[in-house]
């Protein structure tokens, strides 16, 4: 029985997908449309005749009302096919499949990365709360939160790839091809990345575990006669876990997010780099597909997290 | 009601216990020389107004007081042994095997996202050397006994998909299940209908006669303890005021705080008729009056209460903290 409650569950938010995907790409259609600059103007090159631009606009369908051109390009996305780049031709399913993978490489190691660090943070610093190490620690999650992802990336080509040549500055290889090779040209973005991720998770923990410690439940446990140790380890971590999901599902959305910035400064191909240049070019299919790819990853990563919940806290349901 | 097993000594003899809260301004009192004895299967009811402090005394006896803000001092002696000079490993032992709690909430005592099985079970392995199968066997036993409907097909649900009343009973066969000597139920019923708080009552003395098992009953309620106790502590403002059987409490209380608390019975009093009640507030933690601390309320206070009352022990055992016990003849609940 429960597995049809989950199934229905999986179905049903499935289907609430599918106006998100629409309102999503819709919005970033519109904000394309308010962008400055004329992509047949580009395609055309330089002294190209009134004409000749006209004659791109009609055969690219430039022309028409910006709601028909939405619609062709959801009536073709709702069939699989995401068009071609209108600069280099490529199939934009093609640059997903080439720059996504590298661009989820960074995320997952950095969410990766902020939980294997986080979580011993925070469990620490909630064992201790009030001691001096706790308040180290969350004061150094709190300067965690505010410093700015891009600006302690370059600190790190600055020390770790310029000054001590551990970690290339630059560049990337796709996991697909060589995977190890990858994980080291992503370390540097992933640390960037992962810097608000660590503080996010130590603290949420932090102050999660410190509530349930002091709650009537665990007053019981205490009762009778369980270890310290035991309490904090099989009780209170299960009983966080749901909280402490939640944050990871919210912070891989949030890293995706920040993938955009960061792959600009190590200049890496990924999905951001290419929704920034296509940005720049007026190229909408691109920005249109990414942007999609992006959108369902997110919603995704939510319905997991969700199910994973349900698995954890037998309260929660659909 | 045996007060004394064979080496002479109570079950649980608590002495001149202070329990007070550090915070900003120093320390705040919120006990003074607690002081009472519960004997071998002796069922003893605490009651007094919110704050009196029975709450956190039953607390301190488990030792489960937040450890950086409680200041606790005194003796509690349990068969002999001081829980406060334990070391924290030996009272991890005593506690949910030799003394157990009960707690007023049965809907947040419990944890949410663990089946009661594995609670009742933890608990029985956390003391006792069993295999896993045979902690459930019990575990299921445990149920049954506390009058739970198919109690193994219920072992696998989760304290959610239990009313109130079957919560507390769960709670209840989990204080129970290895066989303490003394059970602290902290106002077992307050937070249950009406119609299920007899029933918990009525289960809670059936359990501790077919047990043996001592009750520190910590409650409100006169009522209950009138149904359940053999005897009677009244506390008021942090401080144990009265000690006498039930039967003479109920006839001839010592104190006039606790005749006032059993005239304010409904039900006891005349029908129709206003119910009566004591006047004025308990005063606070830290602003206690010299002398005894009900004088401002009561209706009997002369010169002399303004002097530290001491516990005076009157005829048959009774003990008043009231210098005019003996004199006064005061209401109690039934005439």
């Amino acid at each position: 029985m429960a597995n049809r409650v989950k199934q229905r569950m999986v179905a049903a938010r499935l289907l609430q997908a599918l106006p998100i995907l629409v309102l999503a790409t819709f919005i970033v259609f519109c904000l394309m449309q308010l962008i400055p600059g004329d992509v047949a103007v580009t395609l055309a090159g330089e002294n190209a005749s009134m004409e000749r631009i006209q004659q791109i606009r009609e055969a690219y369908g430039l022309n028409q009302p910006f709601l028909v051109q939405y619609g062709q390009w959801l009536a073709h996305a709702a069939q699989g096919e995401l068009g071609t780049s209108l600069l280099s031709g490529e199939p934009v399913a093609h640059t997903i499949a080439r720059t996504f993978p590298n661009t989820l490489l960074i995320a997952v190691y950095a969410v990766l990365v902020s939980v294997l660090v986080g979580v011993p943070l925070g469990i620490l610093a909630a064992t201790r709360a009030g001691s001096p190490l706790d308040s180290t620690i969350m004061g150094a999650a709190s300067l965690g939160v505010a410093v700015p992802n891009f600006w302690f990336g370059m600190i790190l080509v600055l020390f770790l790839a310029l000054g001590l040549q551990w970690f290339p500055a630059t560049g990337f290889v796709s996991p697909l091809e060589d995977f190890s090779g990858a994980l080291w040209y992503a370390t540097l973005p992933a640390l960037a990345l992962c810097t608000n991720g660590i503080a996010e998770v130590a603290r949420q923990l932090r102050g999660s575990l410190v509530e349930i410690q002091s709650s009537q439940h665990v007053r019981t446990l205490h009762a009778k006669g369980l270890s310290p140790a035991r309490i904090l380890w099989k009780h209170g971590l299960k009983n966080v876990s749901v909280n402490l999901l939640t944050v990871v599902g919210l912070l891989f959305n949030k890293i995706l997010a920040a993938t955009v910035v960061v792959e600009a400064v190590f200049a890496i191909p990924g999905i951001g780099s290419s929704i920034v240049n296509a940005v720049l070019q007026g190229d909408f299919p691109v920005v249109q597909g990414a942007v999609l790819a992006m959108v369902v990853t997110v919603i995704l990563v939510n319905l997991c997290t969700d199910l994973a919940c349900t698995v954890l806290d037998p309260r929660i349901h659909a | 009601m045996a007060h004394d097993d064979h080496t002479g000594q109570p079950l649980l003899a608590v002495n001149n216990l202070n329990i007070a809260f550090a915070n900003d301004a120093g320390e705040t009192a919120i006990t003074r020389d607690v002081s009472f004895t519960v004997g071998h299967g002796e069922r003893v009811g605490v009651v007094g107004e919110s704050g009196c402090g029975k709450t956190v005394t039953g607390l301190a006896l488990l030792g489960l007081l937040p450890e950086r803000t409680a200041r606790v001092r005194g003796e509690i002696l349990f068969q002999g042994r001081d829980l406060l000079n334990m070391p924290a490993r030996e009272l991890r032992r005593l506690r949910g095997r030799d003394i157990s709690m009960i707690f007023q909430e049965p809907m947040s005592a419990l944890d949410p996202v663990f089946t009661i099985g594995e609670q009742l079970t933890e608990t029985l392995r956390a003391h006792e050397k069993v295999g896993r199968r045979e902690a459930r066997e019990r575990a299921v036993a445990a149920l049954e006994e506390v009058g739970i409907p198919s109690p193994h097909l219920r072992l696998d649900d989760y304290p959610y998909q239990f009313s109130g009343g079957m919560r507390q009973r769960v709670m209840i066969a989990m204080a129970l299940i290895c066989r303490p000597r003394l059970v602290i139920a902290d106002e077992p019923t307050t937070a249950l209908d009406v119609t299920v708080q007899a029933q918990i009552i009525d289960l809670l003395r059936e359990l501790s006669d077919t047990t043996g098992t001592a009750l520190l009953f910590i409650t409100h309620d006169l009522g209950v303890v009138a149904e359940t106790c053999s005897r009677l502590l009244t506390m008021y403002a942090g401080e144990v005021v009265e000690s006498a059987p039930v039967d003479t409490v109920l006839r001839r209380p010592a104190h006039p705080y606790s005749s006032g608390l059993l005239r304010s019975l409904p039900g006891l009093s005349e029908r129709g008729g206003r119910l009566p009640s004591i006047p004025g507030r308990v005063p606070a933690p830290g602003q206690m009056p010299a002398g005894c601390r009900f004088q401002a309320r009561c209706p009997h206070s002369a010169d002399g209460c303004e002097q530290g009352q001491p516990l005076r022990e009157l005829d048959n055992g009774r003990l008043a903290r009231c210098w005019r016990g003996a004199e006064l003849t005061l209401p109690g609940a039934v005439t």
